[in-house]
């Protein structure tokens, strides 16, 4: 069968003392906390952390708090599930646990958490097989390689933005809460990724994120699209979170994003800004949804064939706008 | 030809205890909804599977893979390897000269390679150390200097001519391993009667077995005696091929087949890790053991062949067949695995269900640097009775007739035999017809776009008829113990989830009259246990099945002879039943039966009858002492804007000859609508220039126990002449119907063909784009490859049914 490798496990007391603890073993160490995602990568030595620095356990992490507002505050070691559990979430926040809903299977939401789940590493056929696989074919750019395998001739790595939540919070505007070495910082949850599949955080090495927070939905309204084989438990290969605010039949705000086509998740403004300013009209979905796949760059590297995902963003998204729409 | 069931039968053992072929017999454990015999240790995480096997001083084995589809071995150097800290023995091939397969006419695998490896997994070198990372980390050590060869890849390039050299030295042409060229009846006569000729080209796409186990096995030798205990579904199978391949007498063999965590037909074959771990106990003298990961699975394989089929059949206006041409080729993989025998079964069954006046079949498979394929459920018959059905509802459509009248105007009759010589005696494909079309409301379906119903209906054998290498021996034997220390039934049979087990104690239970849970079953161990042949082609309950009962009404007649003497009346007045033999407990009457004859075993056997098949070469694969037949109904909803389907509900009726448990049979058909699904629309045993896309169970998709649609089962009891009490199989059967249905359904929801398994949502929109533009709306391979089939064996209608 498939063994972990041989690491040292650490436990903080705190989120400042994790930050520590990664400032002290340099890059040979890795924060986990549900370990949906690291531990069966480090089976299949697409890393190979020397420390694990558990960050599951920690009170701090774990706060789940809705305002009067709306507003909510979701520690990042917060699982998936406690956060569909939650009463004031669930009446507060729908569209965000819209996408948690559909992440995994329940036995995953159980372990998986909500910082779990923004921070998930990006995918790729190439990159998520065993390491005798990737011998035999040869490592990639991401895994001790030189060559991307699906884009040779790039000088990048192309592994896939697989979060189903990241493109939900950066459609409802949320931020996320950092503790690092220097204190604590508050940035727009769009600001964590960078646009390489390989070091896809724009984290600080030495960062732990801590929290999530949602905004008010102040009549904003949402929808999350998801693609994937199987509606039991796969990763998306595509999918599209919109936010909606509408003033009378006119819409004056909109942000769409969308998951599973690029590294990073893909805000198309260009896309939202077609339907701001006018009513809801067939054409203008049209519009924007078609600008929106013009924008998605699937490639070859996930299940399911890549024309198929990027015609498939039109109607997601078409669809993810409708859906919000329809919704007080 | 039909004649009555008299006629037909075989050796008759009654319909119910004790012989009694009374119709109303009364049963007081077969029929009843109880729990199988190791349920509750299963789902309890008390069984013991083959991985949980941990013996003292025991050793890990790892198998060095091949990383390269194709190559030439020049040299294999182990030195590091073997002075690693903790490695105890490396074997590469000079140690394991000897070929072993599964067919006498297919001994063509190696243990470890020698010469060449012919796909990525294919085993170099065998490594025993203190524990798995240091076997694998010896492996690493192995230098193999390789020269890599030109990978064939595909059914196409295995027909063109070998860039470099051929797979195997010893094809006739190229990379094709074995052809079948057979012609009943005046097949151009039949098509000249013909009103309208029909031809179609399809594809089945490979897909793995997925069992949730993966193979394991440990051995231990000791005394000149070797054990080994694996995950297998056939000891008897690598019984052989461990006597063969290490020089060991069979007598000095034992193989345990431990508790599985299923098989399907993956775990059929002998592997080369269980030759290896013997070897490795032989060598070092300590128990020694392996266990394949996932990605290993994926390699091994022998799961279902991929088939590319092209089929022409000629009808009469008013829809009766007068002809049909059925032509495969086979993408074999590496080995010959069973090849031989699915080639014959991708055109042996479909005269099973149709009464095809002149049928003619070319199969052809071919070799490629892949995972060998093998058997998997169904055993090469899915494939052709997808082809077949689909072509059946476009033939119905041509001749604008319903597709379910069009099928029952051809069906064939019970007790008769088919134009390339199956004995056919029960049968209830009418019936489930009938019942599933009215279950599933067929005829009154709504259709509005997008939301779609199939039809479906299919055969299958009770057990091959035939063993794996020519013997007139029993296919499967029963000893029985019966003494003051209790009932226990000894068999070959290997319980792979199937509830074989379950099945064994329920026969004895009832003929013996005792509660289920007073037998106890000793099974699959070959050092105990008598032959019985394996858990391959549905044949356990209907042959181990027939020899439990046969060793346990003979046992019945001693202890009713016994209670009879000391009661000085006659054995006919002497009642079986509830724990009781006459007037006496059942103990009593034990101890009656060893004071009068000492110890009292008995012995049963099965073979099926003479007579259930032609004599032609190659009438050896099809036929079967019964067949089951089923039909399906699949409703589903396809989005014709993103291709995607969701099935609803699937209605499958099945012939089940009578129901010796609901439980387990109901079970097995919601397992093969599970496996018919995931190779209808998701699973692909695919490659990328020689590599397994994603030998992994989270990349290759198979669908989830929360994907599952409502499954409603209808059972029809036909009680087979020759069936235990009339029972017939349902482990592979119900999933032959669905696979069709769902395509059928996808067409019916939205006009368009896709021609190919699996259907994923980029086919389906493709079809529809191209109908969209005036096109044909359909998705599936264009043409047949010209393949140089020999000329057609013309077997007559004589020598077709000459044994009979």
């Amino acid at each position: 069968m498939l063994r972990l490798p041989v690491f040292s496990y650490l436990r903080p007391g705190s989120p400042v003392e994790a930050t520590q603890m990664l400032a002290d073993h340099g890059g040979r160490a890795k924060l986990v906390a549900g370990g949906t995602d690291l531990l069966p990568k480090m089976k299949r030595r697409q890393l190979a952390p020397e420390v694990l620095v558990a960050i599951g356990h920690l009170d701090a992490l774990r706060q789940l708090e809705v305002s009067p507002s709306g507003a909510a505050t979701l520690g990042a070691g917060t699982t998936l599930s406690q956060a569909l559990r939650h009463p004031a979430l669930r009446e507060q926040q729908p569209g965000y646990l819209e996408a948690v809903r559909v992440v995994s299977t329940p036995a995953l939401r159980n372990a998986g958490t909500v910082g779990g789940n923004l921070c998930v590493d990006t995918r790729c056929n190439y990159y998520d097989m065993t390491e005798e696989w990737r011998s035999a074919i040869g490592f990639c750019r991401k895994a001790g390689g030189e060559v991307c395998r699906v884009a040779a001739s790039s000088p990048r790595c192309w592994a896939v933005s697989s979060s189903d939540t990241a493109p939900m919070a950066i459609a409802l505007g949320a931020t996320a809460l950092l503790a690092g070495p220097d204190g604590m910082r508050e940035v727009p949850v769009a600001s964590l990724y960078a646009d390489d599949g390989a070091a896809y955080l724009a984290l600080a090495a030495t960062e732990v994120l801590t929290a999530l927070r949602l905004p008010a939905s102040e009549g904003w309204r949402s929808a999350y699209q998801k693609l994937r084989r199987r509606a039991s438990m796969d990763f998306p290969v595509a999918s599209a979170a919109v936010a909606l605010h509408l003033d009378g039949p006119v819409v004056d705000g909109c942000r769409i994003v969308l998951g599973a086509v690029a590294s990073h998740p893909l805000e198309v403004p260009s896309a939202a800004d077609l339907l701001v300013g006018g009513e809801l009209d067939d054409d203008a979905i049209d519009r924007a949804a078609t600008e929106a796949a013009r924008l998605a760059k699937p490639l070859d590297n996930t299940d399911l064939s890549f024309p198929w995902r990027k015609r498939m963003v039109k109607v997601i998204v078409e669809r993810a706008v409708r859906q919000a729409a329809g919704r007080a | 030809m039909s004649a009555g069931p008299e006629a037909w039968a075989g050796r008759r053992l009654g319909a119910g205890p004790g012989g009694d072929d009374e119709p109303g017999a009364a049963f007081r454990v077969v029929g009843k909804a109880l729990p199988r015999v190791d349920g509750v240790q299963k789902v309890t995480g008390a069984t013991i599977y083959a991985d949980d096997i941990e013996l003292p001083g025991m050793l890990a084995c790892v198998l060095l893979r091949s990383p390269h589809p194709h190559a030439r071995i020049r040299s294999v150097d182990a030195t590091a390897a073997r002075s690693l800290p903790g490695v105890t023995a490396v074997l590469t091939s000079e140690d394991l000269p000897i070929r072993f397969g599964p067919l006498p006419i297919s001994q063509d695998e190696e243990v470890l390679a020698s010469a060449k490896v012919r796909y990525v997994g294919d085993p170099v070198a065998a490594v025993a150390a203190r524990d798995e990372p240091t076997a694998r980390a010896a492996c690493k050590l192995i230098e193999v200097d390789y020269e890599v060869l030109a990978t064939v890849g595909s059914i196409e390039e295995a027909l063109e001519v070998p860039v470099d050299e051929p797979i195997h030295g010893d094809t006739e042409i190229g990379n094709i391993h074995r052809f079948v060229a057979l012609e009943f009846g005046d097949v151009d006569e039949g098509f000249a009667l013909a009103d309208h000729v029909r031809e179609d080209v399809l594809f089945y796409e490979g897909s793995n077995h997925l069992a949730m186990e993966e193979h394991s096995a440990t051995a231990v030798f000791a005394g000149d005696q070797l054990t080994l205990w694996s995950s297998t579904q056939a000891p008897h199978n690598v019984h052989r091929v461990l006597s063969k391949v290490l020089e060991l007498p069979m007598g000095h063999v034992r193989v345990v087949a431990t508790p599985h965590g299923g098989g399907f037909g993956g775990k059929v074959d002998p592997f080369a890790h269980e030759v290896a771990v013997a070897k490795l106990a032989m060598v070092t003298g300590r128990p020694v053991k392996c266990t394949l990961t996932r990605e290993e699975v994926f390699y091994n394989h022998r799961g279902r062949h991929p088939v590319l089929m092209w089929v022409r059949t000629g009808a009469t206006r008013d829809g009766k067949i007068t002809a049909m041409h059925f032509r495969t080729a086979l993408d074999g993989g590496a080995y010959a695995s069973l090849g031989v025998a699915t080639t014959h079964y991708t055109g042996a069954l479909q005269t099973a269900t149709y009464a095809i006046p002149a049928y003619r079949f070319e199969g052809a498979r071919v070799f490629t640097n892949k995972a060998t394929c093998g058997p998997k459920r169904g055993h090469g018959v899915p494939q052709p009775r997808f082809g077949l059905e689909i072509h059946l509802d476009k033939l119905a459509d041509d001749l604008a007739i319903d597709p379910v009248v069009l099928r029952q105007q051809n069906f064939v009759k019970p007790y008769t035999r088919t134009v390339n010589g199956l004995r056919i005696t029960s049968s209830g494909l009418e019936e489930v017809t009938e019942k599933v079309v009215a279950a599933s409301a067929f005829r009154r379906r709504p259709r509005p776009v997008g939301h779609g119903q199939g039809f479906a209906v299919s055969a299958y054998l009770c057990g091959a008829g035939f063993p794996m290498y020519l013997n007139r021996m029993p296919h499967s034997e029963v000893n029985l113990k019966v003494d003051r220390g209790g009932v226990t039934v000894f068999c070959g049979a290997t319980d792979i989830g199937q509830g074989s087990d379950t099945v064994l104690a329920t026969l004895v239970a009832e003929e013996l009259g005792l509660a289920r849970g007073d037998v106890r079953v000793v099974t699959a161990d070959t050092g105990l246990t008598p032959v019985d042949l394996g858990s391959y082609s549905s044949r356990v309950t209907f042959m181990a099945g027939n020899a439990a009962i046969d060793a346990a009404r003979k046992m019945r007649a001693i202890l009713v002879d016994a209670v009879a003497s000391r009661g000085g009346q006659p054995g006919a007045a002497v009642r079986v039943g509830d724990g009781g033999i006459g007037e006496v407990s059942f103990e009593e009457a034990v101890a009656l039966a060893e004071e009068a004859r000492g110890t009292i075993s008995t012995s049963g056997s099965y073979a099926p009858p003479k007579g259930i098949s032609g004599r032609f070469r190659g009438s050896g694969v099809g036929p079967s002492p019964a067949f089951t037949f089923t039909a399906a109904v699949v409703d589903l909803d396809a989005d014709p804007l993103t291709g995607e389907v969701r099935v609803n509900k699937v209605f499958v009726a099945h012939d089940i000859g009578r129901i010796l448990n609901p439980v387990l049979v109901r079970g097995q058909v919601d397992g093969s609508v599970y496996m018919a699904l995931g190779e209808a629309l998701m699973e692909e045993q695919s490659y990328r220039k020689g590599l397994h896309h994603h030998p992994s169970v989270l990349e290759y998709k198979t669908p989830l126990a929360l994907d599952m649609p409502a499954i409603e089962t209808i059972l029809v009891e036909t009680i087979d002449p020759e069936g235990p009490y009339g029972a017939k199989e349902v482990g592979q059967g119900p999933m032959l119907p669905v696979v069709p249905a769902v395509v059928s359904a996808i067409h019916d929801a939205l006009g368009v063909w896709i021609d190919e398994v699996p259907v994923t949502p980029d086919k389906v929109l493709r079809a529809l784009d191209q109908r969209a533009k005036g096109g044909e709306g359909r998705v599936g391979p264009r043409r047949f490859p010209d393949i140089p089939y020999p000329p057609c064996t013309k077997v007559s209608p004589d020598a077709a049914t000459a044994s009979l």
